[in-house]
């Protein structure tokens, strides 16, 4: 496999949305979808759920209302290419959230806008009041709304994010039903990540074929990054799937990287042994698209120490094992640096985190653990001494 | 919707079930234990204490069995290795943010958590202490609240809200410091919380628990200087039997033995002041009728009962403007107290001064209720302490009294007799019938046209019914009652309650007369009784009460022989003078926070 990097411009590319809507209004609702199904496109939001087959099920639905939802919380600490996204290719995003809705039969979007980002605001409104004047020349009956989010990580949860949105307080539902069948107001739902949408419009204008050659049999295509940490090169790249990170780390390290946090703070740390092994991708190591390098003057216990503080806070505090889980791996880590606890209590709370992993109701609970686990097995030192 | 059937295994065994069921009740019919802390069978699906993980194969994650519904070919397992470690470290977690005093803590025995504990805990603790310093909030007078022992099931959020309506309980902050929370942080008291305690009854731990006023009673009983007089309520003859593991069972004889055994001088009954009431209160709802149909006047129609003071505080912060519906009668429990002090005090030669009034109560509102300045109609403090079914339980065990062992004893009398109308108040639709029962033959001169006395259409667990009797060849005196159909209402659970209410605001529905309790399925499911609760509980204790309606000599409010005499010889008609004084009260309307 040649895995070098190789630089794409799907995303950020300036393309005549209205006539890829035209084009793809005259198609059946199952041809867009297979389409989508084809090209292997999966979110882009972290999960990697197969996006054609999410909208099919949304479309499989019988209800007299249905929505579509753009995630655009982006609240993983290191992730900022939906801000780039929404500011650079508005059009772009909205285009997407209407062909989902041609495809799934919705007549309703909205665009769940990160409380932070909103400075953007005024300029998405005019988009949209302009993007639905276009939808009239098409006849296409589909309205998007903005809705401000309240701030917490949680809220980016899919069904965290309804709640919210229905007024609620931001916690996660139980799962099933998931929101294809009962999402917003109880309505089948088909909720993407800001990328996922913009995507699927190229794929609708281009054909699957293009996506599909790009990347891995697991991972089709390019992906947005958002590089930072001990870079000279901080920024967005868009970039195709499946690359080493030894050749990630060629590209974008300052010379000294000994470990790059790959997903934020709920994903994976790597240290410099296994950049080699390592894919980035749904095979090897996915991401919403948060890389965080680190060289070797970064104390690992300190970050460790920050991704918990941010769990401990960010947790909404509903199910057992994440809300008092993350107090005490952060707890744990501290009383093993200060000696309280023995070094082997570090076992014992990585049981507690296969505990979180397996039994938390949402994915914070589920993820927190991630970068514990693999920073407490590649430096344990670290942590202890 | 029709249901089809899901097959599925669970630890080998197979079966089939509705869909739609989930893998905890899939489970209980296999007779497979799963342990739970957040499910209530009266509350929605929370999934968010995790002790019912269970494996499912094929499946990484483990599912929780009180949230996930089953699927055909499901493979569960609910006790396998990592069921188990996951389980064992939810409640270590659980503990090591736990204020877990045992020893010394109200709930111990009675306590879900410290169930869990015991069965799957043997050692030290595994992890840090992460408890969180609080104050114990013990500004009502019913309910104490600590966030202590709080292990955040939501389960009282989801009563205030989903049973109550009353959303006084709410989850606020996140992470490490999300909390049960009132509006604005404010004492218990200070909002629109009503002290009906369905919260109580459904906090698996002491996080919620009522005021206890077990040593305030000993004391007093201790002192040679008190005479103390007890009064007990319908509903708790029904269920003080599962305090000591018997089920809900009809055990009126032991529990006057328990109270005579435990030291009150006298023991007595509020089903006596129910019948009084039913006398108070059919005779303003005819009254009433009379001011609207032959006077004319503008009266407050439909007339609501006012017996649940959680109903009454309810109705004071959220519906003020119909106030004046309410019956101006005070509660059974609150037309004993200053009866007790004046008329009962007099007969016995007793200083009113020196009398203590006991309540046992299904209920926790009661102990609000008996605080309130208006119940001070003998001059003093009508009621002096109210205890919950719960804490007579208490107090029998502290006494080493074996219950199942006693014999049947009578109430002591005056205030002691009773008839078959006034044990049925304890059930919902209950002071509907009986107030049917006497007024119907007070304008009639005839018994009510139902079967045996039994007034079916008012009884039952229907959250909002409705009955309508049509009056016919009334007597002389109430020929402007000719041909009425008297439409009447009853809710149980302020949920129901509130519905009933806004429709009747709004003039959809049209009623004379309406019953109303906090609690669902009335007082037999109140927040003073034994823990647990669910349907199949509170509908035994309904049978029982109808039982003990059944086997009364005596089955009608206005032929108690004691009430007869009262009228005789002290308030001498209802609505008198001396009732307006002792047994009737106002409302005031109270902020909606
Ligand atoms: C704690 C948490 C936070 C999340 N935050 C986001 C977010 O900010 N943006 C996002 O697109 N997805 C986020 N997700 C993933 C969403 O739940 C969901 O999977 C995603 O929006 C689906 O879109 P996609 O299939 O296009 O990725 C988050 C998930 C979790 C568990
Ligand atoms: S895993 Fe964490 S964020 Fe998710 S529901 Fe549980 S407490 Fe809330
Ligand atoms: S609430 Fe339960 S576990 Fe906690 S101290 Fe009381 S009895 Fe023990
Ligand atoms: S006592 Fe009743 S009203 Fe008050 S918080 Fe509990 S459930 Fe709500
Ligand atoms: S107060 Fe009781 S019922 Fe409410 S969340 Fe805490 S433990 Fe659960
Ligand atoms: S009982 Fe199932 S999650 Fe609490």
């Amino acid at each position: 496999m040649d895995n070098k990097i190789k630089k794409v411009d799907l995303i950020f590319e300036k393309v005549d949305y209205l006539d890829i809507l035209e084009k793809s209004f005259k198609r059946t609702q199952d041809e867009i979808i297979l389409d989508v199904i084809d090209s292997g496109l999966r979110g882009r939001g972290g999960a990697g759920f197969p996006t054609g087959l999410k909208w099919k099920f949304a479309k499989n639905e019988e209800a007299d209302q249905k929505y579509v939802i753009c995630n655009a919380d982006e609240g993983e600490p290191g992730t900022f290419k939906d801000r780039e996204i929404l500011t650079q290719s508005p059009e772009k995003v909205l285009a997407g959230m209407a062909l989902c809705g041609m495809a799934t039969g919705a007549s309703k979007g909205y665009i769940y806008l990160r409380g932070e980002y909103n400075f953007l605001l005024p300029s998405l409104s005019a988009t949209i009041n302009k993007f639905h004047e276009d939808l009239k020349e098409l006849n296409f009956d589909f309205t998007i709304e903005i809705n401000s989010g309240s701030g917490a990580y949680v809220c980016g949860e899919e069904t965290a994010l309804m709640e919210s949105m229905e007024g609620k307080r931001g916690e996660p539902r139980n799962k099933p039903p998931f929101p294809t069948s009962s999402g917003y107001l109880g309505k089948p739902t088909s909720i993407n990540n800001v990328e996922t949408l913009v995507f699927a419009l190229m794929i609708a204008k281009e054909g699957p074929t293009k996506f599909k050659e790009m990347g891995t049999f697991d991972s089709r295509g390019s992906k947005v990054f958002s590089v930072s940490g001990d870079t000279p090169t901080a920024g967005i790249f868009e970039l195709e799937l499946g690359m080493s990170l030894e050749n990630f780390v060629n590209e974008f390290g300052d010379g000294d990287t000994k470990a790059v946090q790959i997903g934020g703070a709920a994903g994976f740390c790597v240290s410099r042994k296994d950049f080699k092994d390592t894919v980035i991708g749904f095979e090897g190591i996915p991401t919403g698209g948060s890389m965080m390098l680190f060289n070797s003057t970064r104390s690992m216990f300190n970050i460790l120490k920050d991704y918990l503080e941010f769990f401990e806070e960010e947790s909404c505090g509903q199910c057992t094992p994440c809300r008092v889980g993350c107090q005490q791996l952060l707890k744990g880590i501290e009383a093993v640096k200060k000696g309280v606890k023995p070094p082997a209590y570090l076992d014992e709370l990585q049981k507690l985190s296969e505990t979180m992993k397996l039994a938390s109701k949402c994915g914070l609970g589920q993820s927190a653990p991630n970068p514990f686990n693999s920073i407490i097995n590649n430096f344990r030192e670290e942590i202890i001494y | 919707m029709s249901k089809y059937k899901v097959s599925l295994k669970i630890n080998n065994l197979p079966v089939s079930v509705d869909e739609g069921t989930t893998i905890l009740e899939a489970a209980r019919q296999l007779n497979f234990k799963i342990p739970t802390l957040c499910h209530h069978d009266d509350l929605c699906v929370a999934g968010n204490c995790r002790v019912c993980v269970v494996e499912q194969e094929g499946s990484r994650a483990l599912p929780a069995a009180c949230a996930t519904p089953v699927s055909e070919g499901m493979e569960i397992r609910t006790n396998s290795m990592k069921v188990r470690q996951a389980r064992k470290n939810i409640i270590e977690l659980l503990l090591s943010e736990h204020n877990a005093d045992c020893t010394k803590c109200f709930k111990s025995g009675y306590c879900e958590l410290q169930e869990a504990a015991n069965e799957y805990r043997t050692g030290d603790h595994v992890y840090l202490d992460v408890r969180s310093q609080n104050e114990v909030d013990i500004s009502s007078p019913s309910i104490e609240k600590d966030d202590s022992k709080c292990i955040r099931c939501q389960r009282c959020v989801r009563t205030c809200t989903q049973l109550q309506s009353v959303s006084a309980l709410a989850v606020t902050h996140k992470g490490k410091d999300m909390k049960i929370s009132t509006f604005l942080d404010k004492p218990m008291n200070d909002v629109v919380c009503t002290n009906c305690g369905q919260c109580i009854n459904r906090c698996p731990t002491a996080s919620l628990v009522e005021r206890n006023y077990i040593d305030q009673v000993f004391d007093a009983i201790y002192d040679p200087k008190k005479f103390v007089v007890v009064q007990t309520a319908p509903a708790t003859r029904v269920a003080i039997s599962e305090e000591f593991g018997l089920g809900p069972n009809r055990s009126t004889g032991k529990l006057v033995s328990a109270l005579r055994r435990l030291g009150f001088d006298k023991v007595l009954d509020t089903d006596f002041t129910a019948d009084l009431t039913i006398m108070e209160e059919g005779t303003e709802l005819l009254t009433r009728l009379k001011e609207a149909l032959v006077d004319g006047k503008d009266v407050a129609l439909p007339m609501m009962t006012s017996c649940s003071p959680g109903w009454i505080k309810f109705q004071e912060h959220i519906f003020p403007d119909m106030l004046d519906n309410l019956s101006t009668c005070k509660s059974p429990q609150q037309m004993f107290g200053p009866l007790a002090k004046t008329y009962y005090a007099e007969k016995i030669n007793k200083n009113p001064a020196e009398m203590v009034v006991v309540s046992i109560m299904p209920c926790t509102a009661k102990k609000y209720e008996a605080d309130r300045p208006e119940m001070r109609g003998s001059g003093y403090k009508d009621v002096d302490f109210v205890l919950t079914t719960r804490e007579l339980g208490r107090m029998i065990h502290q006494a080493g009294i074996e219950f199942d062992k006693l014999d049947d004893e009578k109430y002591d009398s005056i205030l002691g007799e009773s008839t078959g109308a006034a044990v049925i108040f304890g059930a919902t639709g209950g002071v509907m019938e009986a107030a049917l029962r006497t007024a119907y033959e007070i304008v009639t001169g005839r018994e009510v046209p139902f079967a045996n006395l039994n007034i079916k259409p008012v009884r039952g667990m229907e959250g909002i019914k409705e009955a309508a009797v049509k009056i016919k060849d009334v007597k002389p005196e109430w020929s402007f009652l000719e041909g009425v159909e008297l439409k009447t209402a009853i809710a149980h659970g302020l949920t129901n309650a509130k519905k009933l209410m806004e429709k009747v605001r709004d003039g959809s529905a049209n009623y004379h007369f309406i019953e109303v309790m906090a609690c669902p399925s009335g007082c037999i499911g109140g927040g003073g009784q034994p823990i647990p609760t669910n349907m199949e509980i509170r509908k035994k204790r309904a049978a029982a009460i109808y039982e003990e309606d059944e086997k009364m000599a005596v089955r009608k409010s206005h032929e108690n022989p004691e009430i007869t005499a009262i009228y005789e010889s002290f308030l001498h008609n209802p609505g008198g003078h001396r009732s307006h004084d002792l047994l009737h009260t106002h409302y005031s309307p109270k902020k909606r926070y």
